[in-house]
């Protein structure tokens, strides 16, 4: 079944993770023997529970750790091999408490990366006010304001927008929608599905929330416990055997029969 | 009153001067070496005790007796106001040193983790992140150091340094009041004026939140 509102993947693959592991100094793995790829205009979910290992895995992707085994490539090179800095300049990195800096202006927390890759003024506003106008906030309004000047949507909204400042390839989003109302939570989703259409980049996204995963994925890795449990399309996870596939799958369709009850 | 102000007025804003310059050049020095060691103690775990640890002990020495420890030095005791200032120094440093370091670690880790994941160096990151937000507390450790050494000072005309404290040492010494009062109202004022002054410096540089 193919979804129209989906980007279609080039094929060209961004990101691989083979055999990769993740162990504290003490020896506790955080995440253990992954294998998987991500390609251009696709956007990989990473669903699990609190502590899973998402987050090390999106950790692992922008060399904010080291891999314990196993290697993670960045376009076809180790990220050990990667500068760490030119690594991290090429990937947009949206966390869930978005990180704006508090004592910088939207534009200057918009434009602080392009800033220090030495982009032009004229560039440089160029890009904030595009930026602003694509996460759908007015640049006249917004540019100026600090972030405890913003609603949580907006702050969110700002912090996609920095993320996406220096034109990455790759955008990692750590529960970019979790600190949301659920209603502010739908609006942004639904803006971001159409953000990934014109983008066409490689995004990795890390949720619990299992709606989401169906929603914004084009395909879904199941995390439990340091462990990649399966690779799925959205309507393949509905319709899994694999028991924490199947989980997840009953935990939505409870909901669903309670909606459905609640109707006439 | 007036007979005592028109025959010590002079000595008083010169011994005033005095104070001013032997506050200013020990908190230049203090600032410039505390800030950076406060960076250092909010960095490298492991050095934080050696450095706060001496630091709390050069707090505890009485200050006469602190003066007397580096009279035999050799640069440091030819001349006493080089003497004063580092002495003073040592006192001024842990507020600030403790201050800044409390004002790094006190950065919102979410804040650093963005920082680090967008591709800031760690130089940057102080720079342009960690510093900026911790500028508020700094400077409240600045101002306690230099209302400190304001008081503090007086100890230098014990070794010859000048500054308020001839006065509070003479008067001590004639037990006349009118000149420990000629010492210690200007200190009094140095002080309360310092705070008042580094208390807008603080406002105004704080960041938004």
């Amino acid at each position: 079944m193919s979804d129209p509102s989906k980007a279609p993947s080039s094929g060209e693959v961004i990101i691989e993770f083979r055999n990769a592991g993740y162990r504290l100094p003490g020896g506790t793995a955080l995440l253990d023997n992954v294998t998987f790829t991500v390609q251009r205009g696709e956007t990989l979910v990473l669903l699990g529970r609190s502590g899973a290992g998402k987050t090390t895995a999106l950790r692992l992707i922008n060399r904010l750790v080291d891999p314990s085994e196993g290697e993670v490539l960045v376009e076809g090179r180790r990220t050990v091999d990667w500068d760490p800095i030119a690594l991290r300049r090429h990937i947009g990195y949206v966390i869930q408490e978005t990180g704006l800096f508090p004592h910088y202006t939207v534009e200057k927390n918009i434009s602080l990366v392009p800033r220090m890759e030495h982009w032009t003024d004229l560039q440089i506003r160029t890009r904030a006010q595009e930026l602003l106008a694509l996460v759908g906030l007015d640049p006249a309004l917004f540019l100026k304001r600090h972030p405890h000047e913003l609603s949580g949507g907006q702050r969110q909204r700002v912090g996609v927008a920095r993320a996406l400042a220096a034109n990455p390839p790759i955008l990692l989003m750590d529960e970019p929608f979790g600190a949301l109302d659920p209603l502010t939570r739908a609006e942004i989703r639904a803006e971001f599905q159409a953000l990934q259409r014109q983008l066409g980049k490689a995004i990795v996204l890390v949720t619990h929330d299992t709606s989401e995963a169906l929603l914004l994925g084009t395909r879904i890795a199941l995390i439990e416990a340091g462990e990649l449990k399966g690779l799925y399309s959205p309507s393949e996870l509905l319709h899994s055997d694999e028991p924490v596939a199947a989980a997840y799958a009953a935990q939505l369709r409870a909901l669903e029969r309670f909606a459905q009850g609640e109707q006439p | 009153m007036n007979q005592f102000l028109a025959q010590h007025g002079n000595e008083i804003l010169e011994a005033t001067f005095e104070h001013v310059w032997l506050v200013g050049a020990t908190m230049l020095l203090a600032i410039a070496l505390g800030v950076p060691l406060g960076i250092v103690v909010a960095r490298k775990p492991w050095l934080s005790k050696p450095i706060l640890g001496s630091a709390n002990i050069a707090e505890t020495i009485p200050s006469l007796a602190l003066l007397g420890f580096l009279l035999p030095l050799p640069w440091l005791g030819d001349r006493a106001d080089r003497l004063t200032v580092t002495a003073l120094t040592l006192y001024a440093l842990l507020p600030i040193i403790r201050n800044t370091a409390a004002g790094i670690t006190g950065v919102d880790p979410s804040i650093r983790e963005a920082a680090r994941g967008m591709g800031l160096t760690d130089r940057q990151i102080l720079v342009h992140v960690e510093l900026p937000l911790s500028v508020s507390t700094i400077l409240a450790g600045i101002r306690v150091a230099t209302v400190l050494t304001i008081g503090i000072a007086t100890i230098a005309a014990a070794v010859g340094a000048g500054g308020l404290g001839e006065f509070l040492f003479r008067g001590l010494a004639m037990v006349n009041d009118q000149l420990i009062l000629a010492g210690e109202i200007p200190a009094a004022l140095l002080a309360l004026g310092a705070d008042l002054l580094l208390g807008i410096v603080e406002r105004v540089l704080r960041p938004a939140r």
